[in-house]
């Protein structure tokens, strides 16, 4: 069956990734990104439409376009990447307005992939060893930034069960690293640096950047329907992170954590937002035997994430990056997507072949 | 009257000679099963130190090894009576009474039946523990594991392995000296809940001596609130070895454990929610039992210091 699949955050590096993924299954027969800014990652048939999240934009693409699959990405899991407000805005008002159209009556949607993240699990000292997916946090969330994830969460598991015959997956990430991804513990290892805190060693959990986005393909492919923790096998002691990634550990006090690092932060010398610094101290786990059960199998473990980002930044220290930039030209791309002057190659033209004639006259799909 | 059983801590109890694995059970590394998701980290070769899934460190391991066999054998001489009710495979859920202002009867229960039966015992204590610097990283690389039930339950059920657990928790050390031997609560009988839903029996142990070692005189609750800890007493360590020593010194009480009769639920294992009523009346039983040969013992004790 041919889907039709609207995704969010195409400008951000997920959104990116994922389209950049999901254009290679024949099976998809459209893919339209959403973003507030262009798209950095160069793709070949995704159309883009600039859009916030505000809800009556959203009802009207998705019923124009007639989407079976929403995969949204744009959730912030970074609270140093953008003031409190716009997190809020971005996460709880976005989602919020994404699952009205998603469930708006006569809609096409059966299918919503939401990723999370691990972070909705908090890190207290009263936690389990493991999270499975249904045990509930120790303590209420405090963090700003938490505290709007377990809000999305919250919206996400009404949708799901307002909307019975709609397939809802719902993938919590564990601290995500890679050759690309700009996370704070990524930029703290770049400056090689691996803030601890004095007396504190906990365990965490990592996922490689390619593993998301082969959780995310999967999920969309399979139509998983559940919640799942992703993260790479394995946890390892912070001090360990820091020795694969030859970084310097910068011990941090364990008693006014943020007062006393935040001339370093100021001066960009160290990243320590809230739900990183609490991590540092009680470290996490998440339990994967669930999506693992699915047959899901990672390429990556935690540690070997940590090995393969640490390889990426020893080649960037020397060459710098290799790859030129990617600049969004909407004229290029509607002229690559829909002019008859171009030449597409067979294979392309096969799977693009039921919507190209209808999308180059004008009129909708049938 | 029970039939004593007196050992010298180094023998194997109940090992013939000749017996074919018993040298498995002297070997200096007690090859410890990794976590349940784990196993399958074992063939990561991108790490760099022998930290597993719930923090232990057998490097961690083999000094605190080092160091318990020195109070195990000299300084507290401990020996075991009914040894062999701890049952050699499968899960079981150890319950112990808890006394010493930093109770040293945790160890050397962990340490006496990795020795002597070659199983690792994984020592569950208060998550309180976490949040002290450096003192609970330790504590989690010597095999600490913070006691949730979840944790619990994987111990218990998905590795079959024994877990050792007080049920007084922090009231039990930090009793004053005249209530020694006097169990406290058993919390709210979580213990036993656990052991149910895990299909594991509960081996309640009697400790003798850690109430001598570290003995309460006198409690300052007012710096306890300043500096956030459950309790900061003065001990009699503090009078005969100095302030500074006697907060690390023991004083050097003979140590007796007694194995109890496992205790069998006959309850379904695996469900939600077990009736509120037969768990505390299984913890009661429990901590009636342990009262009683704690009493026993008591009244066989010849002297505080040598047995």
């Amino acid at each position: 069956m041919a889907r039709r699949i609207l995704l969010t955050g195409l400008d951000t590096f997920w959104g990116g990734k994922v389209a950049k993924a999901l254009e290679r299954d024949p099976e998809i027969e459209m893919l339209l990104g959403m973003g507030t800014k262009t798209p950095t990652e160069p793709l070949e048939r995704t159309e883009f439409v600039r859009a916030d999240q505000s809800y009556s934009l959203l009802s009207r693409i998705v019923r124009a376009t007639e989407v079976d699959t929403i995969v949204h990405t744009f959730l912030v899991v970074d609270s140093s990447s953008m003031s409190g407000r716009a997190l809020h805005e971005v996460n709880v008002i976005g989602t919020m307005n994404l699952l009205a159209a998603a469930g708006a009556s006569g809609s096409s949607v059966r299918h919503v992939v939401v990723k999370s993240s691990s972070l909705v699990y908090g890190s207290n000292p009263e936690d389990p060893t493991w999270f499975a997916e249904d045990t509930p946090r120790s303590r209420p969330p405090r963090a700003r930034l938490e505290r709007s994830l377990t809000e999305v969460e919250s919206y996400v598991r009404d949708f799901a069960d307002e909307n019975p015959e709609v397939a809802v997956t719902l993938l919590r990430f564990a601290n995500v690293l890679g050759p690309d991804i700009d996370t704070p513990i990524s930029r703290n290892l770049s400056r090689g640096v691996m803030p601890m805190i004095a007396g504190f060693d906990p365990l965490i959990q990592f996922v490689d950047e390619d593993d998301v986005i082969r959780v995310l393909e999967t999920a969309v492919r399979t139509r998983l329907d559940g919640v799942f923790n992703v993260a790479g096998r394995g946890r390892l002691p912070v001090s360990e992170v820091a020795s694969i990634a030859s970084a310097w550990r910068l011990p941090l006090s364990p008693v006014l954590t943020h007062q006393l690092a935040a001339p370093l932060v100021r001066l960009r010398l160290l990243d320590l937002p809230t739900e990183l610094e609490r991590l540092l101290r009680y470290g996490r786990g998440i339990d994967t035997a669930r999506l693992e059960a699915t047959g899901f199998e990672f390429e990556c473990t935690s540690a070997g994430a940590v090995e393969r980002f640490a390889a990426a930044s020893r080649l960037r220290r020397t060459v710098g990056d290799a790859l030129p930039t990617y600049r969004y030209e909407a004229d290029v791309e509607a002229f690559f997507r829909h002019s008859p002057a171009v030449v597409r190659s067979a294979e392309a033209a096969e799977a693009a072949d039921p919507s190209q004639p209808a999308e180059t006259s004008g009129t909708p799909a049938s | 009257m029970p039939a004593r059983q007196p050992r010298h801590p180094n023998e194997r109890p109940g090992a013939p000679a000749g017996d074919p694995d018993a040298g498995s059970f002297r070997a200096p590394v007690v090859p410890f099963p990794s976590a349940a998701p784990a196993e399958r980290g074992a063939e990561d070769d991108s790490r760099r130190s022998d930290v597993d899934e719930w923090g232990r460190s057998e490097r961690v391991r083999r000094l605190a090894r080092a160091a318990g066999r020195f109070y195990y054998e000299r300084w507290f001489r401990v020996e075991w009576e009914h040894l062999e009710r701890i049952p050699r495979q499968g899960g079981a859920l150890l319950v112990a009474n808890h006394a010493g202002a930093i109770p040293p009867d945790a160890p050397m229960i962990m340490h006496g039946i990795e020795d002597q039966l070659g199983r690792p015992v994984y020592g569950l204590a208060d998550f309180w523990f976490r949040t002290v610097p450096v003192v609970g990283t330790i504590w989690s690389r010597a095999g600490g594991v913070p006691a949730h039930p979840d944790n619990a339950h994987r111990i218990l059920h998905e590795q079959g392995q024994l877990a050792l657990v007080f049920p007084e928790g922090i009231k039990g050390p930090q009793k004053h000296v005249s209530e020694r031997y006097r169990l406290r609560r058993f919390g709210r009988g979580g213990f036993v809940e656990t052991a149910m839903r895990a299909g594991v029996p509960v081996v309640p142990i009697a400790s003798l001596g850690a109430e001598e070692a570290m003995p309460i005189l006198y409690k300052v609750p007012a710096v306890n609130r300043l500096l956030k800890v459950p309790y900061l007493p003065v001990t009699a360590n503090h009078l005969v070895f100095g302030p500074l020593l006697g907060t690390v010194a023991y004083l050097p009480a003979k140590f007796r454990f007694r194995v109890l009769e496992p205790v069998h639920f006959d309850v379904e294992p695996h469900q939600a929610h077990y009736p509120r009523g037969r768990i505390m009346d299984a913890a009661e039983e429990i901590r009636m039992r342990l009262q009683e040969e704690l009493f026993e013992m008591l009244s066989e004790r010849r002297s505080v210091w040598f047995g």
